[in-house]
């Protein structure tokens, strides 16, 4: 049965080419229109870490005078260094790395490459297992070497290439703000979009190239780069002098394996907070926040507004392309009531004829939604070339391509019931007469 | 030209009736909250910065090995750009308007304020006005024998020293108004820290922030007598006239980089430059608004020639009849380009409560302003337009039935 619908939803579609190639355009366009916004959202909004972000929690505490200086109910997003390294010496999480962002000159030995800048990240050396980062050529540092302000550093696959081919270069040294490094480690371009850890630097392709003990970083006076908010009379720092003991701009963050270990680290910060206040560091009560990766991403809001706003414009613009395609249908139906007319005398029942038509509108929804997926890829490849930061980040991936697909279907299939129904009451015996 | 006959011909084609009153509704109220938010983003993307944007030049440059005193490069520096030909005057300054990354303080009034009333952007460098061209309409600017190095200013809050601080500063005319109303804004004191209270001397017209991200506290700025040393962070300026940018800004990376070799550019750009990557985002946005309302103008319309083509053919026999009773051609005509503005109408007074309803979502989500009265007869006289457009095809089809199809069985 359904082959010979698809004939008839052939035929009747190549009657009237012009009615339904506007139904194809209309119900391409607002799909086209609506994946592009989609995946956007989609890429913008995922998860940086699958598998591993619902056990890494970002731990704030409240260190703020009372002045009101960087005022707000809730505690400051970054820490001091003085409590960044004591969360970190007391070691009450599985795993826990105290970092900020940076940037550095490499000097390369090959003289026939000018010296340049990249971005880098001093962290303490559980920042590589706790992020699950994959090393291609040696490993990262451990807690000894933290210590001890070594002068180890950890390279990414690009800035290997450029400076060594792309050669095992574990075991060379990197001369960087001229003092000589050695690399222990390569590791793939590993960029977590969005850049979670440090939203400081932008939430988007803010991936680092270089990674640096955090001491030693501090200790080499190494450029930090970043935020940092202060209180009373703390400056942000300039030149080579680092933010003052009343400033926020290091980055902190635990893994906690189990929700009970997280619930026993959150007491653990109110008890540091209530310590701190009885030994008249801190001056507000205990104010703490413990938030795993995705709940922190929702708290900084890092999806652009612009983009929230253009996947609702795009839906607006489908459900306009919708309710015109019912309008046609409709028209498109009413219009062989005769037909209909004699196949319900002939003995088709309301019923098939119902399937009939839905077979139809199903075929424009079809035609429609591969006619939107061209129209989409061509919608991501203009945003790739917008000069956003999180332009790169448009593709679309299997799961949306099959979402298109439903999208298109489903929407031409509702579009297609009120018009079908309206056809099937057409009573067999008035429309043979009028004719 | 009688409503009556219309309505009650409409009164049979319920359900398509429906849907075309409700699709002009829809798009009614997208378009006019779509050119609302582009009058709000070419709006913003005019803001004003308080320089003079055509006669100046940007270089940022990044030290490799670290600089022994770099306020002593900044000086050297300063000299070396004087020296550059059709350099008509040059600053140092830790930001510009429109650079995204911004410096900022915040300001009480009085000391014994409990909380800060707001963030101001901090401007720090010498002879910032007179190289950026902005407009001094109060009091004046700040002498050289003001200026401190930054650093000893780092230092004395760190460790309560205070004759090394800054006394003075200049602010926007915007600021003032907002910290002190209606009243004469020289001499009275901005506290920047609990203990640091500067006189201020001097107000500015304009100078927008580094990253002015809300329209409203855009020009909340302050210029204070601090001298910076040469960092990554840190811009030159230099002045000159439009038709020279280009040379002068080669020539001064040249001098710079001769004068110490040991850097990398990381930055050297005209301000309009500046002004027009900061904005891109909203011109892009602007650019997809109207590529949104031209769309939804084109399917509307094609949705409009779909249904009444739909209704011309449904109707022949009665526009024969009518034609064969004396109508003319004109009245046919007439007939269907007022039926045409009657459903327009009716979906456009919808369009009008949707418009006000999404404002509302708007404003509570986005922070968006009300929508001004004024978008409402806009977004209509465009659907009225395109319907009567979109209308005429199938009605000047319909005014060419001839009267003789009344006599014909179909």
């Amino acid at each position: 049965m359904f082959g010979y619908y698809l004939d008839l939803a052939l035929r009747s579609l190549k009657r009237n080419k012009v009615l339904t190639a506007l139904m194809v355009l209309a119900i391409a366009l607002g799909i086209g229109a609506s994946m592009t916004t989609l995946t956007v959202l989609h890429v913008l909004s995922g998860d940086p870490l699958p598998g591993r972000s619902s056990k890494l929690y970002y731990p704030q505490i409240d260190p703020r005078d009372l002045s009101g200086q960087m005022s707000g109910k809730e505690p400051p997003e970054q820490l001091t260094l003085i409590d960044g390294l004591n969360l970190l010496h007391a070691k009450r999480a599985d795993r826990q790395a105290l970092m900020t962002g940076g940037s550095v000159p490499i000097q390369p030995d090959d003289t026939a490459i000018d010296p340049f800048y990249v971005r880098a990240r001093y962290t303490t050396a559980d920042f590589f297992p706790m992020f699950g980062v994959k090393f291609l050529y040696g490993r990262g540092w451990d807690a000894t070497d933290d210590h001890a302000k070594a002068h180890d550093v950890v390279i990414t696959r690009s800035l290997d290439q450029r400076l060594f081919g792309g050669a095992d270069s574990v075991g060379r040294t990197l001369r960087m703000a001229d003092t000589v490094f050695r690399i222990i480690g390569v590791i793939g371009d590993w960029h977590p979009e969005p850049h979670f850890y440090d939203l400081n630097t932008g939430s988007y392709g803010g991936a680092e190239q270089v990674f640096v003990p955090l001491q030693t970083a501090l200790d080499l006076h190494l450029k930090h780069e970043g935020s940092s908010d202060c209180w009373g009379n703390g400056t942000g720092g300039v030149g080579r002098i680092y933010p003052a003991a009343q400033c926020v701009w290091l980055q902190f963050w635990v893994q906690l394996d189990t929700p009970a270990r997280a619930t026993a680290y959150k007491r653990f910060l109110v008890n540091y907070s209530e310590q701190q206040k009885a030994q008249g560091r801190f001056m507000k009560a205990p104010n703490v926040r413990l938030r795993n990766v995705m709940q922190w991403l929702a708290y900084q809001m890092v999806v652009p507004d612009d983009v929230r706003l253009q996947a609702g414009l795009a839906f607006g613009f489908l459900l306009v392309c919708l309710v015109n395609t019912v309008g046609l249908m409709l028209a498109k139906f009413m219009r062989r009531a005769g037909e209909l007319g004699v196949r319900r005398a002939l003995g088709a029942s309301r019923r098939s004829l119902f399937l009939q038509l839905l077979v139809e509108s199903g075929l424009i929804g079809l035609v429609g939604g591969i006619g939107g997926l061209l129209l989409a890829l061509m919608g991501l490849w203009l945003i790739r070339h917008r000069p956003s930061d999180y332009a790169a980040l448009a593709r679309l991936d299997p799961a949306m391509l099959l979402i298109t697909f439903a999208l298109a279907l489903g929407a031409s299939l509702l579009a297609g019931l009120l018009p079908a129904w309206r056809a099937c009451q057409v009573a067999p015996a008035l429309q043979l007469k009028s004719n | 030209m009688p409503i009556r006959p219309i309505l009650s011909s409409l009164r049979r084609h319920k359900v398509a009736v429906w849907l075309l009153v409700l699709e002009i509704a829809l798009t009614c109220a997208i378009i006019c909250n779509a050119i609302f938010m582009i009058g709000n983003r070419l709006h913003r993307m005019h803001m004003p910065s308080g320089v003079d944007e055509h006669a100046l030049v940007q270089i940022k440059l990044a030290a490799i090995a670290p600089i022994p005193d770099i306020y002593a490069q900044a000086r050297e520096d300063l000299a070396v750009l004087r020296g550059v030909p059709g350099a008509q005057a040059v600053a140092l300054t830790n930001q510009i308007p429109f650079q995204t990354s911004s410096s900022n303080v915040s300001i009480r009034t009085s000391p014994s304020q409990a909380h800060t009333i707001l963030s101001a952007s901090s401007y720090f460098g010498e002879d910032l006005p007179q190289t950026m061209g902005m407009r001094v309409v109060a009091g004046r600017d700040l002498r050289p024998d003001e200026f401190v190095d930054a650093g000893i200013v780092v230092k004395d809050l760190a460790t309560g020293e205070t004759k090394g601080l800054p006394a003075v500063l200049l602010v926007t005319q915007a600021l003032a108004q907002r910290l002190w109303p209606g009243q004469n804004p020289l001499g009275k004191l901005v506290y920047v820290t609990p203990t640091l209270g500067l006189r201020v001397v001097g107000v500015l017209a304009h100078l927008a922030r580094a990253n002015p991200y809300n329209d409203a506290v855009a020009q909340y700025s302050v210029i204070m007598p601090l001298f910076m040393g040469a960092g990554r962070d840190q811009s030159y300026i230099i002045r000159t006239r439009p038709q020279d940018r280009e040379r002068v800004l080669k020539a001064a990376v040249a001098a710079l980089k001769k004068a110490n070799p040991e850097r990398v550019v990381i930055e050297q750009r005209t301000f309009d430059q500046v002004r027009q990557k900061y904005f891109a985002n909203d011109r892009a946005m602007a650019g997809i608004l109207v590529g949104v309302i031209v769309a939804l103008l084109i399917v509307t319309a094609l949705g409009i020639v779909g249904l009444a083509s739909f209704w011309v053919g449904q109707r022949r026999r009665s526009i024969g009849i009518r034609r064969a009773v004396g109508a003319t051609r004109g009245d046919i005509l007439r007939y269907f380009l007022t039926e045409n503005f009657l459903l327009a109408s009716i979906g456009i007074a919808l369009g009008m409560v949707l418009a006000y309803g999404i404002n509302l979502f708007l404003m509570t989500r986005y922070e968006l302003p009300r929508l001004p009265a004024i978008y409402f007869p806009v977004g209509a006289i465009a659907l009225w337009a395109i319907g009567q457009l979109a209308v005429l095809g199938p009605a000047l089809r319909a005014a060419a039935v001839p009267p003789v199809v009344a006599t014909r069985s179909v």
